[in-house]
């Protein structure tokens, strides 16, 4: 306590252990855009959260403004029924962003148990479970999304409907999240099962297992938290790519219905009203322009992240 | 011997995924003459059924897809059913009546191939040199921008670059023609939108290729021996650095050579892209396992020859 209190950079150069989480954040905050990406995220999510909140002109009303050009009335200007494509855009990145995690999510508990059972089994199951992930692999996805998407409604809308009426909005979301969770998870199956492998003959897990842990125990205490940063960085850009292809759902009419629309719906709308007599290109320039710098925040948070947790990453 | 083994393990591969998209599509709720202009009587549809079997059984209907259903002629002597997979014949559309699949996809395919090959160039072209000087300057500004464009690319879906180019450089400039086909000219449009996004992958994968190559041992040698930085990267680290690439040629092109739904429809362009999804969503049961069966060949195929030019690529490969 008498010592001196020597500078700061000598004090964190003379600690030689900081834990590997400190480290990994020391380097996440060295990277700039990784940090601007985060922040440009947080404000994006506020917007979307207030906008639609506080908007005056609602998203689903409509005025006689119709096609109305940027302006002060409307910033971003409005769209055939005279919505203000201001508002419809933060509701749309609001349903991008929540199909975009939920679904993440979905493939995540998928990709993440298939790959760690297949990777810890080993041998002929890890063979099968792995040859299935191929043959998945070799099927065009969007046969599959639309297929599961119809079978799940015309299974379990009924069902829903008889337990609340107005459920129809929401259980084509639920459906989203399935299917695109579902055609999602065969990367992360692969990486984590890549991972497990190499981990399941550590040292530390032969320790565990002589002492006389179960398989659960293993998998849950010693492996699954060994694989949670690759989990992390893998999990944070499978979000974008599900947010594209929701609005590739929603620009084919199968994702969001209105009169909800997803970042999707709104371009596929403005891509539906270029004529070579007159271009609205606010409806096209907005909506796709929150979605490809929401997409670029994710993708660059997702390089952020995996520079930071991967400790053979660069210094 | 080796590269027969894996043309062999192709066709139990190839059978799955077609098994499996067959019964996907037909336990998908909904049937192929749902959608009609007005519903067909009871006796229309039944008749209809009737004509493409789908009145009979699964088992009896995968059979003669597979061309392995045995019937009895009026004489009661017995035969093959006709057509199907193994005598090469796909079977009828059920939306496109009077065309069969094999018809429609043959119709399809070169414009889908052509345009894909377009924006394969396209991708490779600039993909590679972009991420190879992002990964020369890394350090710089210049290095950063770069990455920053590849990775834009990537962000950017081609249902916002298509209606773009279209609004500026086709109607606003009226360099080129914003739809159709014909013309070299027709293509530039539909070529840059559906090859940006891959251009992005590209540029990506040969940054990260060439940032790794450049640290690796034989290029120290090559630096100490004297070697000028342009032989460094372009003789001795780019063979290493573009294998990535190389490896993701294989779905890239499987990719690009079905078509896209998205490009097609901007552009209208009559490729087979759009038949996918469209056959997805109207249940044309045959066409949809003709697509699919296309693009998996022409995936599984592609990656074995990816794996092949990773032979000729790196030495070490070689003498596994």
């Amino acid at each position: 306590m008498s010592d001196p209190i020597p500078e700061k950079d000598a004090v964190e150069r003379m600690q030689p252990s900081l834990t590997p989480g400190a480290r990994a954040w020391r380097r996440f905050r060295a990277n700039r855009p990784a940090v601007v990406a985060a922040a440009y995220l947080a404000f994006l999510i506020l917007l979307a959260l207030l906008v639609p909140a506080l908007g005056s002109h609602a998203a689903a009303e409509g005025s006689d403004a119709q096609f109305a050009a940027p302006g002060s009335a409307h910033w971003w200007g409005t769209d055939v029924h005279g919505r203000d494509v201001l508002t419809r855009v933060f509701a749309g990145a609001r349903l991008s962003l929540l199909v975009g995690s939920v679904g993440a999510a979905v493939s995540l508990v998928i990709g993440v148990c298939w790959g760690m059972v297949a990777g810890y089994a080993g041998g002929r199951i890890d063979g099968m479970m792995m040859r299935f992930v191929d043959v998945l692999y070799s099927l065009p996805s969007i046969v599959f999304v639309i297929v599961l998407i119809t079978t799940l409604e015309d299974h379990l809308k009924g069902l829903l409907s008889r337990l609340s009426p107005q459920s129809g909005g929401v259980a084509r979301m639920l459906f989203l999240f399935v299917g695109l969770g579902a055609v999602s998870w065969l990367t992360m199956a692969r990486i984590i099962r890549g991972q497990v492998l190499s981990l399941r003959t550590r040292p530390f897990v032969l320790a565990s297992r002589s002492l006389g842990a179960g398989h659960a125990r293993i998998l849950f205490r010693h492996i699954l938290p060994n694989v949670s940063g690759v989990v992390i960085v893998y999990l944070t850009l499978t979000v974008p790519s599900i947010i594209l292809y929701e609005s590739f759902l929603s620009y084919l009419g199968l994702g969001i219905q209105p009169p909800q629309a997803s970042l999707g719906t709104l371009i596929a709308e403005g891509a539906g009203q270029i004529n070579p007599i007159r271009t609205y290109w606010w409806l096209i320039a907005f909506p796709g322009g929150v979605l490809a710098s929401a997409l670029l925040a994710l993708n660059l948070l997702g390089d952020g992240l995996r520079d930071a947790l991967d400790p053979r990453g660069g210094e | 011997m080796r590269l027969i083994r894996r043309l062999l393990t192709l066709i139990p591969l190839t059978w799955v995924i077609v098994t499996l998209s067959f019964f996907l599509v037909r336990v998908a709720p909904g049937g192929p003459f749902d959608k009609e202009r007005r519903p067909a009587s009871p006796q229309v549809e039944a008749a209809l059924k009737h004509k493409y079997h789908l009145d009979e059984s699964l088992g009896a209907q995968y059979l003669r897809f597979l061309g392995l259903k045995w019937e009895r002629d009026d004489t009661g002597a017995w035969h093959r059913a006709e057509g199907g997979l193994i005598a090469g014949d796909f079977g009828l559309s059920l939306k496109y009546r009077n065309h069969s699949v094999a018809d429609i996809i043959l119709q399809g395919l070169p414009v889908s191939l052509v345009l894909g090959w377009l924006a394969f160039g396209f991708a490779i072209g600039t993909g590679i040199p972009l991420g190879v000087f992002g990964a020369v300057r890394a350090r710089g500004w210049a290095g950063g921008l770069s990455a920053l464009a590849a990775i834009s690319m990537v962000c950017v879906p081609g249902f916002v670059v298509g209606p773009v180019l279209v609004l500026i450089v086709g109607l606003k400039l009226g360099w080129f023609p914003v739809g159709l086909w014909g013309s070299p000219a027709h293509a530039v449009l539909p070529m840059v939108t559906l090859g940006l996004y891959f251009s992005g992958r590209v540029a990506r994968l040969a940054r990260e290729g060439m940032v790794q190559a450049l640290q690796s041992d034989f290029i120290r040698t090559a630096r100490a021996k004297g070697v000028d930085e342009f032989g460094v990267v372009f003789r001795h680290a780019f063979r290493l650095a573009i294998m990535p690439v190389v490896s993701y040629s294989g779905p890239m092109l499987a990719d690009l050579l079905t078509g896209s739904f998205v490009v097609e429809n901007i552009f209208q362009i009559p490729g087979i892209g759009v038949f996918l999804v469209n056959a997805s969503l109207s249940r044309d049961y045959p066409m949809v396992v003709g697509l699919v069966m296309l693009y998996a060949v022409l995936l599984l195929g592609l990656n074995l020859v990816v794996d092949l030019t990773y032979g000729l690529l790196d030495p070490r490969v070689r003498h596994e």
